[in-house]
């Protein structure tokens, strides 16, 4: 290699063209399809994308459809329950697994396995599971509680529920390995020093392991919640958003009206409101995990 | 929490907390709540191996949890070469093969490209590199759903709309971000002298790559393949959206055959079909074991 220095557009040629693929993607496809979603969202687009500008008429008409309200509801639903009940659980998991206990490469291997399966193949054994005639309902009447009533998906009250069963069963061993990975992160010193003062150990959690472990939780909490938007095939797989629209979620909105529908702006639309609903969330915390460490 | 303390003598003086019983209240505790929870979570796993391993009379008799009186194999025949998805009969295992088609070729471009991603972000640093790289793992968090349809167009654009070829650089595109990472930490986490080194003695960005890079990152490779082989035999929505028909993968055919309205609900077929369907995924998982759970743990990891 020559000492001089070339001009800085040609420096560095090789490792240029191999980020291209990089470069393409992040530009051309994650923003330019960002973008361009966005600007057709404003648009009368129907069966194929038109340039025809009508403003916000495509979020009036969202916000009016019944079946996107329920959408949204359901997924506030299935959120705050979904985030509260995997990290109670998997917190509570860790806590457990962190008790120098025997087997624990054992207990983490049953509690992760359903994380390596599927959505499609989620849904389908629990749609099995909780079957009213075959499944849940039928053993615990077989027992001889005959008037027993747990049939989540046919009773539209609590369709959610079931699918929140189901979700949980394959997220929470995510969370738990997460969590375990944090509550070995801290220093063992803090304790003996906990013990050494006395405080009882669920003191401990609670007051100085917890909040020592603030990152570890943020950093889960915006995984777990982008992954909850963009929850899809379980609904496809469990319950198809029935019984009625009782399951319905924004994700499949935007599939049934681009593909299905033939209704493209409505998709646009739908979908800009659930890339809106990720911003809320991953743009609070990157500010505070990136902006915060430069400064540092 | 320790209980450890076998050989008091062993030490000068007396540390740790007293020695106590095996069996205390606190272990009882514990182990019972874990034995609990791994019951709960092997529960559907049993069912559907039971499930696939009853005629159906049985079902239609017993509960579902119930272990098979007769033991058949005929469901999984069934759900592997009969199972009909609309007028095709011939099971699950097309499904199969797609997947199979669709898999190999995705797992090799995405990782070849990633890793040189990788590689070039971590030690050929250019102008602007980091600009792009943060726009990559922002992308990794919008919605799909805000990108499917620009990507239908890029690729009807191109002529790969409804191809392998074209699912292929989908399932690429949206592995690169926790790949790119992935390998960038990995190779910033390596002794920059060895590249330096490299450098002194002449060699360039590919010499380096191949002879020094590749041959000390094969764990960081096997991570990401497993991550990858399981991301993309589980995919079910770009399957839908970017194949036709005779392409679909496992997972799209499976969820055809099992909620499809016409005919009788064969609920051992199902299940055997279910557990085909998985048992790829899960067979990575236990084999791999700590590198899986080093995989999905990456994902957790920031730059």
């Amino acid at each position: 290699m020559s000492s001089e220095r070339p001009n800085g557009l040609f420096r560095n040629i090789p490792a240029k063209v191999a980020a291209i693929p990089m470069i393409i993607t992040a530009l051309v496809v994650f923003m330019g399809g960002s973008l361009w979603t966005m600007a057709y969202s404003l648009t009368k687009s129907k069966l194929l994308p038109k340039w025809k500008f009508v403003g916000l008429d495509q979020y009036e008409r969202l916000w009016s459809t019944k079946r996107w309200v329920v959408s949204i509801e359901n997924l506030f639903i299935y959120g705050v329950c979904m985030l509260i009940a995997s990290f109670v659980i998997g917190f509570i998991l860790a806590a457990l697994m962190d008790q120098k206990i025997r087997f624990e490469n054992t207990f983490r291997t049953i509690i992760l396995y359903p994380f390596a399966l599927s959505f499609i193949v989620t849904g389908l054994v629990w749609q099995w599971i909780l079957n009213p005639e075959f499944g849940i309902q039928s053993i615990i009447r077989g027992l001889g509680f005959t008037s027993f009533e747990f049939d989540p998906l046919y009773n539209a009250d609590i369709a959610i529920y079931g699918i929140l069963i189901a979700g949980l069963w394959q997220g929470t061993g995510l969370i738990m390995v997460l969590m375990l990975a944090g509550l070995r992160g801290i220093d063992q010193e803090i304790w003996k020093a906990a013990k050494v003062d006395g405080i009882p150990t669920w003191k401990t959690y609670l007051f100085i392991v917890i909040p020592m472990m603030r990152p570890v939780f943020i950093t889960t909490l915006v995984l777990v919640a982008a992954s909850i938007v963009k929850v899809y095939d379980l609904i496809v797989a469990q319950t198809g958003g029935g019984p009625g629209i009782s399951t319905e979620m924004p994700a499949k909105y935007v599939y049934d009206y681009m593909f299905g529908g033939q209704n493209l702006g409505q998709g646009f639309a739908a979908s800009t409101m659930m890339l809106l609903a990720v911003l809320v969330v991953v743009i609070p915390w990157a500010y505070l995990e990136f902006g915060g460490k430069k400064r540092g | 929490m320790a209980d450890t303390a076998v050989h008091p003598a062993a030490s000068s003086e007396p540390r740790g907390p007293k020695p106590r019983k095996k069996l205390s209240r606190n272990n009882i505790i514990i182990y019972g709540t874990l034995l609990v929870v791994a019951f709960y979570y092997l529960l559907p796993l049993y069912v559907m191996v039971v499930t696939s391993l009853k005629g159906m009379p049985e079902i239609r008799l017993g509960n579902i949890f119930s272990p098979p009186v007769e033991i058949t194999f005929e469901p999984w025949v069934k759900a592997w070469s009969q199972a009909c998805t609309g007028l095709n009969c011939d099971g699950l295992s097309r499904g199969f093969w797609n997947s199979i088609r669709i898999t190999v070729p995705s797992v090799i471009v995405s990782i070849v490209i990633a890793s040189v991603n990788g590689y070039a972000l971590a030690n050929w640093k250019f102008k602007g590199a980091d600009a792009f790289f943060t726009i990559l793992i922002f992308g990794a968090f919008i919605p799909y759903q805000v990108m499917l349809y620009p990507i239908v167009i890029m690729l009807r654009e191109i002529g790969l709309y409804g191809t392998l070829w074209g699912l292929v650089i989908v399932h690429t595109i949206f592995g690169m971000p926790i790949l790119t990472l992935l390998f960038r930490n990995y190779f910033t986490s390596l002794p920059e002298e060895l590249f330096k080194a490299a450098r002194v003695d002449g060699a360039g960005f590919w010499r380096i790559y191949f002879q020094i890079m590749l041959p000390m990152s094969l764990p960081i490779f096997v991570v990401a393949m497993i991550l990858q082989v399981t991301g993309i035999w589980n995919d079910f929505l770009f399957g839908v959206v970017y194949t036709k028909p005779d392409l679909y993968p496992m997972t799209v055919q499976l969820n055809n055959i099992v909620n499809s309205v016409q005919g009788v609900k064969e609920y051992n077929v199902n299940m055997a079909a279910t557990l085909l369907t998985g048992l790829v995924p899960l067979v990575i998982y236990f084999v791999s074991g700590k590198l899986f759970v080093r995989g999905i743990a990456a994902g957790a990891v920031k730059g």
